[in-house]
C-alpha cells in the first residue's frame, strides 16, 4: 500500500507514524512537506500526524487546513481514499472540513498525557475491521486541545450513522459523549485524538494500534 | 588615562555588577576606558553565570575524563560514546532566577535554552528530564510556582516534540524565596559527526540563523548573577519568552544544515546571547570577529548595539560557515521559515569589532573577555558536619503500617503524577520508560537498535546541609545506584550545582565540600562528570537554599531484553535486601515527617561497597532471575517495598528481626541498598553468588496478600495505600483551583 505522512514545520508525531506504517505495511510512506501541493502518484493512504503544525498559536489545526497541501488531501479524500488524521492531525481535519465538529481546550485546560482506555464503537470501517466491535484497548493520549464538541444533532447524527468509532473508558478531555474518534460520513476520511501509531510496539505503548494499520492494509 | 568614557559613571559600572578591582583590569586591557557597550560586553562575559569565578577554582577537581568520554565540561554539552559508532550528548541547566520571577517562561525557555545545547552539538534530543525544588506547600507561592512551571515545562517540550520522561520534585521550606529549575536534555549523534564551538579561522562568514533579536532578557545572565530581595519581582523584563515552534523549526534547519559540510563552528546564543556565542567562538578558535549590527535581524525598531548585544531572545544560533557556503545555509533556513543573515566574518586581528551605522562602537580584545575573566579563590570554611543520629534515641511508633502510610502520601514520597501527566511523555515512540512507570531511571531506546539509554536525576538536599561532602557524594551515589537498578551500565554524569551566596564563607564551605564529595564519588564509580552548570546566589534576604548539587546521570542498557523494573513481583517471590542495614535515620525523611526534626547526621556512603553491591545487583539483573529491583533511598526499605507492592499490586510481608530497632530498620536511609525480589529457585541461586561474591543479602519478606505487613502484623491495605500516595498532590492543587474561583 503506498502511503503518504503530511509534513508541517511543527509535525512531530511524523516520523512515529512514519515508522508504525512502515512496520505493518512493509512500505515506507513518502514524507509529504506542507508546501507541496500533489501527492505523489498512486498514493492510497494520507496520514495526517500529530504536533503543532504551525505552533498552534491561532487555533490548533487552523492554519494548517489552510496550507499548501490541503486541497490535494481534500480531493483524495473525495475520490474515498482513507485518510487518518491523529491528534493535531485530528483538529486539521475539522478545521479544513473533512470532519463535523470541533476539539476545544481540555475541559481540565491542562496536557493529558496517559494510556486512555478506548473501546472500539465501529468495527465495520477500513480503519478498524481488524477489531472485534466493542473490543477494549489501551492507546495512547497526549494533547491539550482534545475535548470534542458539536451540536447536538450532529452528535445525533454521528451516533445514528455509525461515525462514531472510538470512546474514551474514562473521558479525560471532556469531549461530548466521550468521543474519541469520528469518521466522515462515506467512512474514509477519519480523525482521533488517541494515537495509535505510539501503539504498535511491545516495547513502546503497547500493541493496540497495530490492527487499526492492519485493517487498512487489508482493505487496499 | 581617564578613568570613565563619556556618559560613563561609577554609578553605571557598579550596575553592570564590576566591582573595582574588576575595572581596573578593564582599564588595563583596553588602554582605555570602555565606553557602554564594552562595559556590557564585560560585564555578562564576567558575570558570575558566565565566567564561573567563583566556582572554577575547585570544579578542576572534578573527574572529567574516561574512557567513554569523547567531550567533557567546555563545550555546550558533555559527547560520551555508546558503542556501534554512535555518541549521546546530554547536559543539565538552572533557570532558577527567571522561574521563580515568571514561572510559565522561566521554565519553558530553561528547556529551550539546554535542548540548544545539545543540539548545537549535532545531536538530535530524545529525551528530557527535569530536576525540580519548591518551598514548603503550605508557603503562599507555592502552588502558584507548581502550577507554572510544570505548564511552562510541558508547554515548550510537547511542542517542540521531545518527550518529558522524568525527573524529581521536592518541597522544603529553604525553597520558599528560590525554587530550582534543573531541565536536563539528552540528544543522540553520530560519533563522527559532532559539532563544536571551536573551529573556526580567519575569514570566514558568520551567520545569524533563528529568530529575531528583540530587548527581552536584557542583563539576564547579570540577574542569574546577584540575591534576591523584596522587589525581585520587578525584575521580570528580565525574563525571556519561549517560543518552542521555533525551536522545532531550528532543530530541524540546524540537523539538517549539519548533515553538509559547510559548518566550521557553532553555538547556540543562550546566556548573554550573540555577546557569549561570539566570544566563545572567536576565543575557543584564537581569532577575531567583525559584526556589522545593521545586519542583525531585529524584531524591534531603534535598537542599540547595547541592547542587540545583551539581548537574550530566545531561539538564536550563530554559525561560522565554511567561505563561500552561505547559500546553503539560506536555502535550508528560507526553507524552516526562519532568519538567516551573514552578520560579519572572522578575523585575524584577535580582536572584537562591532560597527552599527557606520561607526565603531566596539573595538576589543577577545582574549581578556574569556581568558582574564576574574578567578576568586573566596574563602570559605567548612560547615559543622551534624553528629550521627542513634535510632535507639528516636521514640518508636506503635503502628507501622500508619507510619507508613503518613510517610508515603507526605509531599516529597507522594506520586507526582499531577505533575508528569502534564508532560508528552512518549513522542518519537521510544520510550521504554517513564515517570509513570516503576523504573528507577527514564529508559529510552536508542532508536532502531536494541540498545537503550537509562537517565536519572538525583540529589538529596537535606543530606547536603548535614553534611556537604558526604551530601555530595551520596548525590553522585544514587544517581549510579538508580542507573544500576534498571540494569544500565552508568557512564557519566551532568552537574547543576545550585547554591547560595558563594561570598558567605559558610556557602562557599557548603559548595566546596559538595564537590569534594562528588570527586571522591565520581572517581571511584568510574563516572566522570562531562558537562555542567553552577548557579549561585540562590539567596533572598541573606537566606540560602539548602545546598543543592543536581547530578544527571546517564548509563546504556546493551541489550533491551536483560533489564529490571519493580513492577514485577509476583505472588510468592522472596525479597532480598542488598547491603547492611543499620538504622540510619539521621536527615531521614521518617525524622522530618514523624518527629517533624531535621537533625542528625546525612548517611555515610562506603563508595567500595557501593561499587560491589552494585555491580553484583547488575550482574543478575543480567543473569535474569529478579522479577523486580528497587534501589533503596528515601524512606527505606518499608518505602521501596510500597512502591513494589503498589505497582506489582501484589503485597509484601516483610519481617524484622536483629537489633537494629523496628523503625531503624524500615524506614532507615543507609546507603548502597537494593530491594530485590525473585522466585525460589532464583533466590537461592542469588544468595549462593553473593555468598560467593561477599556482597551482604539478607531475606527480609515475602510477596503475597493485599497489604504491606510487618511480622504478620501493622497491616497497610494497598488500596488505602495508594488512595494517599496518588491523592496527596491533586489535594495540594485544588487549593490553588479554590483561592482562583
Amino acid at each position: 500500500m503506498k502511503s503518504a505522512v503530511i509534513v508541517f514545520p511543527g509535525s512531530n508525531c511524523d516520523r512515529d507514524a512514519h515508522d508504525a506504517i512502515e512496520t505493518v505495511t512493509g512500505q515506507k510512506p513518502a514524507m509529504v512537506w506542507h508546501q507541496e501541493s500533489e501527492l505523489p502518484e498512486g498514493t492510497q493512504f494520507v496520514m495526517v500526524p500529530g504536533g503543532f503544525s504551525y505552533g498552534d498559536y491561532l487555533r490548533c489545526g487552523s492554519m494548517a487546513s489552510r496550507s499548501a497541501i490541503m486541497p490535494a488531501i481534500i480531493a483524495h479524500a473525495a475520490t474515498g481514499a482513507p485518510v487518518l488524521g491523529v491528534c493535531n492531525g485530528f483538529q486539521i481535519l475539522t478545521e479544513s472540513g473533512l470532519l463535523p465538529g470541533a476539539l476545544m481546550r481540555n475541559a481540565g485546560l491542562k496536557f493529558v498525557c496517559e494510556k486512555a482506555p478506548l473501546t472500539v464503537e465501529n468495527a465495520n470501517t477500513q480503519f478498524t475491521s481488524r477489531y472485534e466491535a466493542g473490543a477494549r484497548l489501551l492507546v495512547p493520549i497526549a494533547h491539550h486541545d482534545g475535548n470534542y464538541f458539536a451540536d447536538a444533532e450532529t452528535l445525533d447524527r454521528l451516533e445514528g450513522e455509525g461515525q462514531v468509532v472510538f470512546r474514551y473508558g474514562k473521558n479525560p478531555n471532556g469531549s461530548a459523549r466521550d468521543i474519541a474518534g469520528i469518521t466522515n460520513e462515506q467512512g474514509n476520511v477519519m480523525g482521533m485524538m488517541p494515537h495509535p501509531e505510539r501503539a504498535v510496539d511491545a516495547g513502546h505503548g503497547g500493541t493496540d494500534g497495530l490492527a487499526l494499520f492492519e485493517s487498512l492494509l487489508g482493505s487496499a | 588615562m581617564t578613568q570613565y568614557a563619556e556618559g560613563i559613571t561609577a554609578e553605571i559600572v557598579k550596575e553592570h555588577g564590576i566591582n573595582d578591582e574588576e575595572y581596573a583590569v578593564i582599564l588595563d586591557r583596553l588602554g582605555r576606558a570602555p565606553n557602554l557597550v564594552e562595559l556590557g560586553i564585560f560585564s555578562v562575559m564576567w558575570s558570575e553565570h558566565c565566567s564561573y569565578k567563583s566556582s572554577r577554582a575547585h570544579l578542576g577537581r572534578l573527574p572529567t575524563s574516561g574512557e567513554k568520554v569523547i567531550q567533557g565540561p567546555g563545550e555546550n554539552a558533555g559527547v560520551i560514546d555508546i558503542g556501534d559508532g554512535q555518541a549521546c550528548i546530554f547536559k543539565m541547566e538552572s533557570h532558577n532566577h527567571p522561574s521563580f520571577i515568571e514561572p510559565y517562561q522561566g521554565a519553558a525557555t530553561g528547556v529551550g535554552g539546554i535542548l540548544r545545547d545539545v543540539f548545537t552539538m549535532g545531536a538530535r534530543p530524545v529525551a528530557l528530564m527535569n530536576a525540580l525544588r519548591f518551598g514548603a506547600p503550605e508557603h503562599k507561592k507555592t502552588t502558584h510556582l507548581v502550577s507554572g512551571v510544570v505548564a511552562g515545562i510541558g508547554g515548550y517540550g510537547n511542542c517542540v516534540g521531545v518527550p518529558t520522561v522524568g525527573g524529581e520534585t521536592n518541597f522544603h521550606a529553604g525553597y520558599n524565596g528560590n525554587i530550582l529549575v534543573n531541565a536536563m536534555a539528552v540528544g543522540l549523534a553520530d560519533a563522527d559527526n559532532i559539532f563544536y564551538a571551536r573551529g573556526a579561522e580567519p575569514g570566514q562568514p558568520i551567520v545569524y540563523v533563528g529568530s529575531k533579536t528583540g530587548r527581552d532578557g536584557i542583563h539576564g545572565a547579570t540577574m542569574a548573577s546577584a540575591e534576591f530581595d523584596d522587589a525581585s519581582e520587578e525584575k521580570r523584563p528580565t525574563v525571556q519568552v519561549g517560543d518552542p515552534f521555533t525551536e522545532k523549526k531550528l532543530i530541524e534547519a540546524c540537523l539538517e544544515l549539519m548533515a553538509t559540510d559547510a559548518i566550521a563552528a557553532i553555538q547556540d546564543m543562550g546566556a548573554a546571547g550573540l555577546t557569549s556565542s561570539s566570544v566563545e567562538m572567536a576565543d575557543k578558535g584564537g581569532i577575531g570577529i567583525a559584526l556589522d549590527m545593521d545586519k542583525v535581524p531585529q524584531r524591534e525598531t531603534n535598537m542599540t548595539t547595547y541592547e542587540m548585544m545583551l539581548s537574550e531572545s530566545q531561539e538564536r544560533m550563530l554559525v561560522i560557515m565554511k567561505p563561500g557556503r552561505e547559500d546553503v545555509a539560506y536555502e535550508i533556513f528560507k526553507k524552516w521559515e526562519l532568519d538567516v543573515a551573514v552578520i560579519g566574518e572572522t578575523t585575524d586581528t584577535g580582536r572584537m569589532v562591532l560597527t552599527h551605522k557606520g561607526e565603531t562602537v566596539c573595538d576589543i580584545p577577545v582574549a581578556p573577555l574569556a581568558d582574564d575573566a576574574p578567578k576568586y579563590e573566596r574563602p570559605y570554611f567548612a560547615p559543622e558536619v551534624r553528629a550521627q543520629l542513634n535510632a535507639k534515641d528516636v521514640a518508636q511508633p506503635s503502628h507501622m503500617g500508619e507510619i507508613l502510610l503518613k510517610i508515603m502520601s507526605s509531599p516529597d514520597m507522594a506520586s507526582k503524577a499531577w505533575i508528569w501527566k502534564q508532560y508528552d511523555r512518549h513522542v518519537m515512540a521510544d520510550t521504554a520508560a517513564s515517570s509513570e512507570d516503576p523504573s528507577d531511571a527514564a529508559i529510552v531506546r536508542v532508536h532502531g537498535t536494541k540498545k537503550a539509554l537509562a537517565i536519572t536525576t538525583d540529589c538529596t538536599p537535606r543530606y547536603c546541609f548535614a553534611n556537604p561532602f558526604e551530601g555530595g557524594k551520596q548525590a553522585v551515589a544514587e544517581a549510579w545506584r538508580n542507573l544500576t537498578a534498571t540494569g544500565a551500565d552508568p557512564i557519566a554524569i551532568t552537574d547543576c550545582l545550585n547554591f547560595g551566596n558563594p561570598e558567605r564563607e559558610e556557602i562557599m564551605g557548603q559548595f566546596v565540600g559538595c564537590i569534594d564529595g562528588m570527586a571522591e564519588a565520581c572517581a571511584k564509580l568510574d563516572f566522570p562528570v562531562v558537562s555542567g552548570n553552577v548557579s549561585l546566589y540562590n539567596e533572598t534576604n541573606g537566606v540560602a537554599i539548602p545546598p543543592t548539587p543536581a547530578i544527571g546521570g546517564v548509563g546504556l542498557i546493551p541489550d533491551m531484553d536483560q533489564r529490571a523494573h519493580f513492577g514485577g513481583m509476583r505472588e510468592g517471590d522472596i525479597l532480598i535486601v542488598v547491603g547492611e542495614t543499620e538504622g540510619a535515620l539521621g536527615a531521614s525523611v521518617y525524622l522530618k515527617v514523624i518527629e517533624n526534626r531535621e537533625d542528625g547526621g546525612a548517611p555515610l556512603v562506603d563508595l567500595d561497597v557501593e561499587k560491589a553491591n552494585g555491580d553484583f545487583v547488575r550482574g543478575q539483573i543480567r543473569s535474569g532471575r529478579i522479577s523486580a529491583c528497587h534501589d533503596l533511598s528515601d524512606g527505606g526499605l518499608a518505602c521501596a517495598a510500597a512502591d513494589m507492592a503498589m505497582a506489582s499490586n501484589m503485597g509484601i510481608k516483610l519481617a524484622h528481626e536483629g537489633n537494629v530497632p523496628m523503625h531503624g530498620y524500615l524506614f532507615g536511609e543507609d546507603q548502597g541498598r537494593y530491594l530485590l525480589a525473585a522466585a525460589k529457585e532464583d533466590a537461592i541461586a542469588i544468595l549462593q553468588d553473593a555468598k560467593a561474591d561477599g556482597v551482604p543479602v539478607h531475606v527480609v519478606g515475602l510477596a503475597g496478600g493485599t497489604a504491606v505487613t510487618v511480622n504478620g502484623a501493622h497491616p497497610l491495605e494497598l488500596d488505602r495505600l495508594r488512595a494517599a500516595w496518588e491523592g496527596w498532590m491533586p489535594g495540594l492543587m485544588e487549593q490553588l483551583v479554590e483561592a482562583a474561583e
